[in-house]
């Protein structure tokens, strides 16, 4: 990794039009929901949802967009005397940065001004995760495909698997195995999706004395304590290295 | 210490009777001496130091007045202070360390059929029972510094232990490390007022059997199980603070098969909670205010004639959960902060029903495990449809005359 070349990558997207215009969106959503609600508490629920849509939507789509469209430019390097790996790390950075900047911006601020309280701060930081764990996908996703259309067909499924589908799919099976003992199996499936881990990391907060409700002794455990957010906030940096991990073993042998 | 002075003077004026000095250097050396020196009326003043003398047995008509909290000790052994004589009065003692056995329950002050008795002041600590009334009348517990050691819930005794009383007030208490903070059975026509009850093992208060009582600016935090009130009739509860009881089978306030009480002006924070109620009948819970409890009511389907009116929820993960279809309860008037009506003529009431019942809410009754998914968008989605349709959810459970604004609850709270 080179900081002149994230340097050079940040400064590039943080002029970009999109990125200005999703800082202005999420500030005024957030500054909105606020203003809105009563109680900020309320607001935070609200916002809960956006951060969970459309967070991971706009990491997702803009990275891959942004990834093609950088071809070129990482072509060039890649004539340089510069490490693949240090491509791709220099571009995740500079992209992360970006969007990390608009994160704090946009839902940080209005965080600090109405709800400075620990499922405030969890709200932030489970949107700074996600990004960053959307922010890899996107780099699987476009390392992966050659094709644009198809990178970014790829990114939007796994968008609408993870934000969508998944919890259908696990009400449908929690349904279907309702007589069976699926409490272990209930945190494997919520371990399986980071957008879910988010949500819980919030919960933890949030719904903490009605999560305390259920009687299973590992939820209890888990929840109970500190170490339900330190498992959560682990997982969630496994699904952020995965990600990288396999986009790099594509990237360092990718004919470009 | 200027208080006790005071105290002292007033008893000398109230009592009458002669002052016995129990102390080193004084007329009496241990207080069983000048127990049995005493004639009815008298007042055992006791001076600071140890003292372990047995059990004592108060069977005449004295006043036992600690100065500067002498210690009274059982050498986990004995029970400490019997009373059995009406009148009596016991103030200022550091009363420790009672005995446990498995077939009597040991106190550190037990009052046994009798009446007119007042324990104030005293600092109960590591007793079995901390102070015991058995078929006691018109006495009072107040000002009691109660702290037990908690061991396991089968072998540790209640804070304030009332069996078969009537006319009690127990007052400005605190309680904790007990098995349950208060415990009431079989206790009419008493008052609790403004103790604070926390850290207990099982139930902050615990009440049985116990009619015509009134319990009022109480608070009851950090408890195993909250409070429970069991198989009682016209029991009022006004202006408590239920905070903080988590778990499994905690609760706030848990009613079961209780009947014509009201419940008005409390609390409810933060607890898995706010108040289960089973067989419960005709209980007015008006103007309470219920923030960020897991579930703010949940009424089984065996309750009936319950009105629930006026009352604050607010940030609760769920407001209102029930196990059946049947609902024989009258919801109206509350504030709801889920509640997403219009009101076109401005009068301050929503003018489509609510429903404090959400899919989910039935889901997770069912299927507990399922509470991973809370505010999940997919779970979002659902009550959306079930709120358009219900299907699943009871019908009949809504309030008319829900509240745009947060009203302004006329509460009286203990600091």
């Amino acid at each position: 990794m080179k900081t002149s070349l994230v340097k050079y990558v940040l400064y590039d997207i943080l002029q970009n039009r999109i990125v200005i215009a999703y800082t202005v969106f999420l500030l005024a959503v957030s500054m909105g929901l606020f203003a809105l609600s009563d109680q900020p508490a309320q607001g935070l629920i609200s916002l809960l949802n956006i951060v969970l849509i459309v967070v991971p939507l706009v990491s997702l789509i803009f990275s891959t967009i942004h990834l093609y469209n950088a071809a070129d430019f990482i072509e060039l390097l890649a004539a340089q005397p510069l490490k693949r790996s240090a491509i791709l790390w220099s571009e995740f950075w500079g992209l992360s940065l970006a969007m990390i900047t608009a994160i704090i911006i946009g839902v940080g601020i209005p965080v600090l001004v109405y709800a400075p309280n620990p499922t405030g701060f969890s709200l932030l930081g489970t949107a700074l995760s996600l990004t960053l764990v959307f922010i890899a996908l996107a780099f699987w996703a476009s390392v992966a495909t050659r094709d644009k259309a198809r990178g970014i067909g790829v990114a939007l499924l796994t968008w609408f698997y993870f934000a969508l589908l998944y919890d259908a799919l696990v009400l449908f099976i929690l349904f279907g195995f309702a007589d069976y003992p699926l409490e272990k199996a209930t945190l494997a499936l919520m371990s399986l999706n980071p957008i879910d881990l988010g949500r819980i990391i919030v919960l933890l907060q949030m719904d903490i004395s009605a999560l305390m409700g259920y009687t299973g002794a590992l939820f209890n455990a888990l929840f109970g304590t500190v170490w339900g957010i330190i498992y959560a906030l682990s997982i969630m940096l496994l699904w952020v290295a995965a990600p990288l991990y396999f986009a790099q073993r594509i990237f360092r042998k990718k004919d470009l | 210490m200027q208080l006790f002075t005071l105290l002292l003077l007033c008893f000398w004026g109230v009592a009458q009777g002669a002052t016995l000095e129990v102390g080193k250097g004084k007329t009496y050396g241990t207080i069983r001496q000048a127990l049995e020196a005493a004639m009815a009326g008298d007042t055992v003043r006791i001076h600071p130091g140890v003292y372990a003398e047995g059990n004592l047995t108060l069977g005449k008509k004295v006043t036992l007045v600690g100065v500067d909290y002498p210690v009274l000790d059982g050498r986990n052994s004995d029970e400490i202070i019997t009373v059995t004589a009406p009148g009596v009065g016991i103030f200022g003692l550091q009363i420790q360390n009672s005995g446990q056995l498995n077939t009597i329950d040991l106190a550190g002050i037990k009052v046994l059929s009798t009446n007119h008795v007042r324990i104030g002041n005293n600092r109960m600590r590591n007793c079995n029972f901390a102070i015991y009334l058995s078929n006691v009348q018109d006495s009072e517990v107040f000002g009691n510094d109660v702290q037990g050691t908690p061991k396991e819930e089968q072998n540790t005794g209640n804070g304030i232990h009332l069996w078969k009383c009537e006319r009690i007030r127990i007052e400005k208490n605190y309680c904790t490390g007990h098995r349950d903070g208060i415990y009431f059975e079989f206790v009419t026509d008493s008052d609790v007022l403004g103790n604070l009850s926390e850290k207990n093992i099982r139930y902050g208060l615990h009440f049985m059997f116990s009619h015509n009582d009134r319990y009022r600016e109480n608070t009851f935090r950090n408890n195993g199980a909250g409070v429970a009130v069991m198989y009682s009739r016209q029991v009022e509860m006004t202006n408590n603070h239920f905070e903080h009881n988590w778990g499994g089978a905690a609760y706030g306030l848990l009613l079961k098969d209780i009947s014509d009480s009201r419940i008005r002006h409390n609390e409810f924070k933060q607890n898995t909670a706010g108040i289960y109620m089973e067989g419960a009948s005709r209980i007015d819970v008006e103007q309470n205010r219920f923030e960020a409890n897991g579930w703010a009511l949940r009424v089984q389907a065996s309750c009936d004639a319950n009105n629930v009116r006026e009352n604050v929820f607010i940030g609760n993960s769920f407001d209102v959960a029930t196990n059946g279809h049947l609902v024989l309860n009258k919801f109206e008037g509350n504030y709801w902060d889920k509640y997403e009506g219009y009101d076109l003529n401005r009068d301050g009431v929503g003018d489509v029903p609510f429903r404090p019942v959400s899919l989910y809410a039935v889901i997770v009754e069912r299927m507990p495990f399922c509470m991973v998914l809370m505010r999940s968008f997919m779970v979002y989605l659902l009550d959306k449809a079930e709120k358009i349709m219900p299907s699943l959810t009871p019908e009949m459970l809504h309030d008319e005359k829900p509240l745009m604004r947060e009203p302004q609850l006329n509460q009286n709270h203990p600091t």
